[in-house]
């Protein structure tokens, strides 16, 4: 049963517990076999006591449900769930892009027929965005595949692209697809997002069920509006404390994935949850779902408040009401932190779980510094980069790029006033910095991409980024050398040349 | 909103075991008790293209004895082998589901591992396949991107089985429904320290054996459950279609 939207049902987390309020988690173990046993043990770090229910109005006895549960119930039609079910799911909206779209048509064309119809062309949103601006011939090629596409169906939402000389002569292309998702008004509470790309499980920050799928189940999406789901079990992730001014979302996930690994979450829904969650931004909660897959999570879950509503009032409007997780939820596992305790982090090469304190690798040299991403390109993430370099004053000592997420974001560097500064927007700022000037919207190196994708790595260097996963090659060349960090991070690394702890410049 | 509110364009009746998907190995087959999709009348669909409607598969020499056991030198990686180390970014551009783009990659699985780490290239330089139809691997393979590019490279390229500790979940389900190639897991953990690239094993579906003919080492495997169907058939569409769940194109 849904809660009212002002009492939810993580509100108990907001009474004081006693100071001994450590963070509980279980040991980092090295050895995977033993690391796969933890997995499977359901581990009750927390076990909430079980309130007496009464009978629901209908007269049948409910049992508790998480948020991704209740989510999923509501999707197949179904007032009860169960972790391990397989539920055939009605799917609210359906994302695509150039990489994995024309793959994706392909198998609907070939399975439903060259002729069939989309099950609803208002549901799916097609944006390019990862292979862009670059002469490429089959990236190029594979935007006219899904522009195409969109003309034939009559697809109402595609974020079509011609003029790659010149992003901004193109009023409908929006940029990275997660960002543009959420900028646009199609993410919505209670609904269900699926998408090609692994960090589709970043609109989980809007109280919605959403994660990647392939090529293949999308074009079975595509053509009949449902999916064949396993409903996954929640761990809940309780984040308490003040957040420090040197710390954003990113050192957060960082920790939570170092802390249980880069499969730590397999098959699992990661719940957001607690005083410092609640008083994060929507962009701050995306970038904590965004890495939800880096620790192999199914999606990441923030419950829905004033802050989620207010973002977005002149969006979109809800299709139904926000849940929350019934108090009494028995999690498969609870971890809490004490976020004022926490200090900046990075993952170093080469795995998202490869967790480090910054200020304990300041001997890193480093050859550049990228800023942007789905991860860390967004409005928030350029003006918590803006602040490190105002505070300093000083010019960077390696190349930075910066890379707006989408056209919106691009604005936003161009015309917001950076707090503090006397009015000076952030691109003064990063002028005044020597960083480099901020590019074309779009997924660019975070990935790497075609060989003239804007700042791919195409020689062994060692590079601080905002984005999400430093494995081999990631960001283009297989000996770079990947460090990902918050934006506070990156910005404080590109002015000393060295892997830098913001603190240097925040405090 | 009622399913009986959509269009009714492009869809179908259908019904599939609800466990296909399961990572789990045992689990009751369950069909959905209300109604799936509502049948629409004048749907009409051409055949598939010959060329598409079974995934090419490169030639793997030695050639398999039976449907069920894979035979030959293996091809052995450890922990965390990521998508980006089976198919790196910049080779996206092709679409699995062109016939020559399939087969280029193919040429290009797992190009992506450090060849200090790798020393015996996967696929020869210049050839369209390997000669390796087993991958033994670590733990969470496949782990990062979505990209079904990952699990057709490898089926292109000539991969039977794979048999790693454990999957991510992304790329194990887009194994299944491609039906690329079975993603099946051992009993044991750390099997991949006792192989060595170029070992002879043999692998036995129905047995449930990895058999190291090298070493002579035997390891358990887990049974693949509802997910062997599908894989065999050739993927989730090819399956719902051969047991009847998908109406044909001439019965439509």
């Amino acid at each position: 049963m849904a809660s009212p939207i002002m009492a939810p049902s993580f509100s108990i987390f907001g009474r004081k517990m006693e100071s001994g309020l450590m963070s509980r988690f279980i040991p980092s173990i090295s050895a995977h076999g033993c690391r796969k046993q933890a997995l499977n043990r359901v581990l009750a770090v927390m076990a909430p006591t079980q309130p007496q229910r009464s009978p629901a109005t209908t007269g049948s006895v409910k049992h508790a449900m998480s948020m991704t549960e209740k989510i999923l119930a509501r999707a197949s039609e179904r007032t009860q769930l169960a972790p391990g079910e397989n539920v055939w799911v009605n799917v609210d909206v359906l994302m695509t892009h150039d990489v994995c779209g024309p793959g994706t048509i392909g198998i609907f064309k070939r399975e439903f027929g060259q002729n069939a119809k989309v099950w609803d062309r208002e549901k799916i949103v097609i944006i390019p965005d990862h292979y862009i601006f670059t002469s490429d011939e089959r990236a190029n090629r594979n935007v006219d595949i899904l522009r195409d596409f969109c003309t034939e169906q009559n697809i109402k939402y595609y974020y079509d692209i011609k003029d790659l000389g010149n992003f901004r002569a193109n009023p409908d292309y929006k940029g990275v697809c997660h960002i543009a998702l959420a900028q646009e008004g199609h993410c919505r509470p209670s609904e269900v997002l699926l998408g090609t790309d692994s960090h589709t499980c970043n609109a989980g920050a809007f109280g919605q069920f959403a994660t990647g799928i392939g090529n293949t189940d999308a074009g079975f999406v595509m053509g009949t509006g449902k999916i064949l789901l396993k409903v996954p079990p929640t761990m809940r992730f309780i984040l308490d404390g003040e957040m420090p001014k040197y710390l954003l979302a990113k050192d957060l996930i960082l920790q939570i994935i170092g802390e249980i690994t880069v499969a730590g979450a397999t098959y699992k829904s990661m719940e957001f949850v607690g005083s410092t969650v609640e008083s994060l931004n929507m962009e701050e909660r995306m970038t904590l779902c965004n890495m939800v897959v880096e620790a192999g999570g199914k999606n990441g879950v923030v419950p829905v408040d004033k802050t989620t509503l207010k973002y977005l009032e002149d969006k979109t409007t809800l299709t139904s009401e926000p849940v929350y997780s019934d108090d009494g939820f028995r999690f498969i596992q609870e971890y809490k932190f004490d976020v004022s305790k926490l200090e900046p982090l990075v993952a170093k090469p080469h795995s998202p779980d490869n967790r480090a304190l910054a200020r304990e690798c300041k001997d890193v040299k480093i050859d550049r510094v990228y800023i942007g991403s789905c991860t860390g390109g967004k409005t928030e993430d350029f003006l918590a980069a803006a602040k490190v370099f105002l505070a300093s004053g000083k010019k960077v000592k390696v190349p930075t790029f910066l890379v707006p997420a989408t056209q919106k974001v691009w604005m936003d560097v161009y015309s917001l006033p950076v707090p503090g500064s006397g009015g000076k927007t952030c691109s003064q700022i990063f002028e005044e910095a020597g960083c480099e000037v901020p590019a074309s919207p779009s997924c660019a190196a975070c990935l790497g991409g075609p060989r003239d994708t804007y700042a791919r790595m195409n020689e062994p260097q060692v590079c601080v980024s905002t984005t999400n996963r430093n494995f081999p090659g990631r960001m283009g060349h297989k000996e770079g050398q990947v460090y990902l960090a918050s934006p506070y991070t990156a910005a404080a690394s590109a002015l000393t040349g060295y892997v830098t702890d913001p603190r240097e410049f925040l405090l | 909103m009622a399913a009986g509110d959509r269009p009714m364009t492009g869809e179908i009746l259908l019904s599939l075991p609800a466990t296909i998907l399961s990572l789990s190995s045992t689990f009751n087959l369950r069909f959905p008790s209300r109604p799936s999709f509502p049948k629409c009348p004048s749907f009409s669909r051409s055949p598939p293209e010959p060329l598409l409607s079974t995934a090419p598969r490169a030639a793997v020499t030695p050639s398999s004895p039976s449907p069920t056991t894979f035979h030959g030198p293996c091809y052995v990686i450890g922990d965390n082998i990521d998508t980006d180390q089976i198919i790196p970014a910049e080779h996206l551009t092709l679409v699995p589901s062109k016939p020559d783009e399939y087969q280029k990659l193919g040429s290009l699985a797992l190009c992506g591992l450090p060849s200090s780490a790798y020393p015996v290239p996967f696929v020869l330089s210049g050839a369209a396949s390997t000669p390796f139809p087993i991958v033994i691997a670590g733990a969470n393979f496949g782990c990062g991107s979505s990209r079904e590019h990952a699990p057709v490279a490898l089926g292109a390229a000539g991969v039977r089985a794979i048999v790693a500790e454990y999957y991510a979940r992304i790329f194990f389900r887009n194994s299944v429904s491609t039906g690329e190639m079975f993603p099946l897991e051992s009993e044991e953990t750390v099997i991949w320290k006792e192989c060595t690239t170029g070992d002879i094993v043999t692998v036995d579906l129905d047995e449930r054996w990895l058999t190291n003919h090298t070493t002579g080492k035997e390891y358990r495997l887990k049974p693949i459950g509802d997910a062997g169907p599908v894989i065999e058939a050739g993927g989730i569409f090819a399956y719902a279609r051969k047991t009847g769940m998908i109406a044909s194109a001439s019965t439509a």
